[in-house]
């Protein structure tokens, strides 16, 4: 149920130095020796003190040194307000619940999982720890709910579950496609006033409260507390939906996401079209065919002003090309279409929220969305590649930018971060078109695998080609350095096969065959008599196939 | 039991439901019976001997100016609103009247303990607007929140001192909840539509009101003595008074907000102690 990257123990540790916070702590847990313990006592306090209090602050109030680069904020354990529980809205969590997001962690948020990191004598003294910040917990213990078991999904279930989608209206805030974009979406805030982002249920592996079809009809009946959330028992209660229904409920919405989190691959491939146009547009069926690979993207925070708040954590990267030309489609959830006016109430509360105090932050909405996709200027030998943030001085990078409100992507060389200079008008190759539906950009670009301009990569083909990837969310107050970034993946342009693939091994069956048929005429006519005959053929087949 | 005995029980649950009714419940319906949990408690006010507290709340200066909510997105609700409908954080009254002003007793109640009224407050969402916007309750009471507009609500519930709730109501339906503990005030807000919020007080015993179009306000039917009334009011902050109740008369109070008290500090999530009513004292 956790969320887990397929990715290289190389790339795993260059996420981890981006990504701050998380980063920080689980690097440091990961490379810690688990101390040896006393057989006694655990001492929670001391446990909560060293491992937990950075974010969630020595007294308990989530107001940790690091809290301020997190949204939403660490949990407050002094109102005692639990998102992940089995208990009925406005109740405590069980002890259970609590280890239980001890051990698993808060997907889609900065909070990990410590199942590995700490014994379980420490998590369960974690537990009774944090009970002491409230007096809440002074009372009798919580009784959590009884949920029943999953009837297995079926066609007619899932059909069912979006039935219901519409009938308790979950569109007003998740969208009618499930990504987060519902017209109530940009109001909504927590219970400490921090702006907050409607799930994207089309990313289940992001669910903090877990992936299964168990884990989405609980948090449907307990609501998320704290959050706009809330509970859905009570329509049960009353009859408006059967506990069947939201059973369904949570069937479809599990259907909105891929069976399975997005594999990490670090090679792009690139298909090769053979007698077929290339796609000329977001829609063509032959993105329905084309590979999808998913980049995860995580906030820029090397260079000042940072941005630890992104709203795009990956993007879906399709690739084509016919020998001459080269279309690439990227989609990626973003609820609006910045700058959306209806949105700049929310991006100015990211602003203030998130807002670093560095020189150059952004101070207030209006930005458009945008997407960066980068390759080396010149191709190295080797593994070698620019700076991953657009390249420095003595290897620029090759850029294609895309803003939304802009007609058409523009070539770009650029010498670091946001340094990027347009190519002039002449040399201008790209051919994009853009669509925004249903909380989602895809947007496509092509060109020429060899443009003859001086300054522009020209694409090989059967070659690791390195592409990168930065992406801004507008109307979540980003600009300029304060965007996603990825780390460098590769482009792969597969090779036409050549002709020799097809004629050779045919013709090699043909002769090994005609020869065995000879030697074995050989043989019986010798009546079991070795004689050179009957070897020299042997040796042929291997001849002409090696040939 | 002697039959004055019982008519003065009964006149005493007349009291306290018309205290209820005073503030903007009232209207019943739903399942009754949300009684507060243990042994029931008998009304510890002898009708005969009572007093009450009357008076008006005003307002004086510029008033501060309220936008409009935008209703195009939510036709059904818009329809239901005869002319624009305005934020309710300030509202005008009618000669200088204050409405929407929690006025209750903060101190002079110690050792006094109150039955929880079977009735429930109703509190509607109608017109995307909650009705009434400012309400009290009883510990224990039950609250029957209504949904009259059949479209997405949730009530969402952030109290301090007591366990929050948050519940979604997507079609025309009723559901229920109730307070444990004395908690002034009770911010609540609709996440579906931003505009619509409610406060609610919850206090031990059945004297409060919210003053009404025209400022005024009502405490019958409290024992002899002297009492601390606040007033509390979501822009203004809050007024506190002292008061003598003498049975029969009715004691007459009055409070004056002002625009410049327009930063004041806005009691939410604070608990009422009357065991220890030395102001607005911190539960743990």
């Amino acid at each position: 149920m956790r969320r887990e990257w397929r990715v290289s123990d190389d790339r795993r540790v260059g996420a981890l130095a981006i990504a701050v916070t998380v980063g920080a702590f689980a690097a440091v847990a990961a490379g810690a020796v688990v101390p040896a313990r006393a057989a006694a006592q655990v001492d929670g306090q001391a446990v909560y003190q060293r491992w937990c209090a950075g974010c969630h602050g020595v007294d308990g109030a989530g107001d940790g040194p690091a809290s301020n680069t997190m949204l939403p904020r660490p949990r407050n354990f002094i109102s005692a307000l639990y998102q992940v529980r089995t208990t009925a809205t406005g109740e405590l969590p069980t002890d259970e619940d609590m280890l239980h997001v001890i051990d698993v962690g808060m997907p889609g948020t900065a909070m990990p999982g410590w199942e590995d990191v700490l014994g379980r004598d420490e998590r369960l003294a974690l537990v009774e720890h944090l009970k002491t910040f409230s007096r809440f917990f002074q009372g009798a213990a919580p009784t959590p709910l009884e949920f029943g078991r999953a009837p297995g999904a079926s066609a007619e279930s899932i059909v069912r579950g979006q039935e219901v989608y519409q009938t308790v209206e979950c569109w007003r805030c998740h969208g009618q496609a499930g990504r987060g974009d519902g017209e109530s979406a940009p109001t909504l805030i927590d219970d400490t006033g921090f702006p907050i982002a409607a799930a994207d249920l089309t990313e289940s592996w992001a669910f903090n409260g877990g992936v299964a079809v168990e884990d989405i009809y609980r948090r449907l009946r307990t609501g998320l507390d704290g959050t706009p959330m809330p509970t859905f028992s009570d329509i049960v209660d009353a009859g408006v939906i059967t506990d069947d229904d939201l059973w369904s409920l949570a069937h479809y919405v599990r259907s909105l996401s891929p069976e399975d989190p997005p594999e990490v691959r670090e090679v792009v491939v690139a298909a090769l079209l053979q007698d077929e146009p290339l796609p000329d547009n977001v829609e063509h069926p032959a993105w329905q065919r084309a590979d999808r690979f998913f980049i995860p993207l995580v906030g820029q925070i090397i260079l000042e002003p940072r941005w630890f708040n992104p709203r795009v954590d990956g993007l879906w990267v399709q690739a084509v090309h016919d020998g001459a030309q080269l279309a690439m489609l990227v989609s990626w959830t973003d609820p609006s279409e910045s700058p959306d006016p209806l949105w700049a109430p929310y991006a100015q509360r990211v602003i203030d929220t998130m807002g670093p105090d560095d020189e150059g932050a952004a101070t207030a909405p209006g930005a458009p969305d945008q997407l960066v996709i980068q390759f080396p200027q010149i191709l190295a030998q080797g593994l070698e590649r620019p700076y991953f943030l657009q390249g420095d001085g003595r290897r620029p990078a090759y850029t294609w930018t895309w803003q939304s409100g802009v007609e058409g992507a523009i070539e770009s060389v650029a010498r670091g971060l946001g340094t990027g200079v347009t190519q002039p008008n002449g040399e201008q190759h790209l051919l994009s078109a853009a669509q925004h539906l249903d909380g989602q950009w895809k947007v496509i670009i092509l060109r020429a695998l060899d443009t003859g301009g001086a300054e522009d990569l020209a694409f090989p083909l059967g070659r690791a080609v390195p592409m990168g990837f930065q992406a801004w969310d507008g109307d979540n107050g980003e600009v300029g350095h304060q965007g996603a970034v990825s780390t460098w993946y590769f482009l792969f342009l597969e090779q036409p096969t050549p002709l020799a693939v097809y004629v050779a091994p045919p013709i090699a069956l043909a002769l090994t065959l005609g020869f065995g048929l000879l030697v074995v005429r050989q043989a019986r006519r010798s009546n079991g008599v070795r004689t050179s005959d009957s070897r020299e053929p042997t040796r042929d087949p291997r001849r002409e196939t090696e040939a | 039991m002697s039959e004055r005995w019982l008519a003065a029980r009964y006149a005493a649950l007349v009291v306290a439901a018309l205290a209820v009714a005073g503030c903007g419940g009232g209207e019943g319906g739903g399942e009754g019976g949300g009684g507060g949990g243990g042994a029931a408690v008998e009304n510890p006010v002898d009708p005969a001997t009572a007093g009450n507290v009357a008076g008006r709340v005003t307002f004086a200066g510029t008033a501060p100016t309220m936008a409009p909510i935008d209703m195009n997105a939510e036709p059904t609700c818009a329809a239901k609103h005869a002319s624009q409908p305005m934020q309710q954080a300030f509202v005008a009254g009618s000669g200088g009247g204050l409405p929407n002003v929690f006025v209750y007793v903060r101190e002079g109640l110690e050792g006094l303990q109150f039955p929880t009224p079977p009735q429930p407050v109703m509190v509607d969402q109608n017109g995307c607007v909650y009705v009434p916007h400012v309400f009290g309750v009883q510990t224990g009471q039950s609250i029957t929140i209504r949904n009259s507009d059949g479209l997405l609500h949730n009530i969402n519930a952030s109290p301090t001192v007591n366990r929050p709730f948050n519940v979604s109501q997507p079609v025309n339906m009723e559901t229920s909840r109730s307070f444990a503990a004395a908690e002034i005030m009770i911010p609540v807000r609709c996440d579906v539509h931003s505009w619509m919020n409610a406060f609610i007080g919850v206090l031990t015993h059945p004297y409060y009101a919210v003053s009404g179009a025209d400022g005024s306000v009502s405490l019958p039917g409290l024992p002899p003595g002297n009492y601390v009334v606040e007033a509390w009011h979501e822009r203004f902050g809050t007024m506190t008074t002292n008061v003598t109740v003498a049975t029969g008369e009715t004691a007459q109070i009055s409070f004056e907000f002002t625009d410049d008290m327009a930063d004041a500090h806005v009691p939410l999530g604070e608990p009422v102690d009357l065991a220890h009513p030395d102001g607005h004292a911190v539960a743990d």
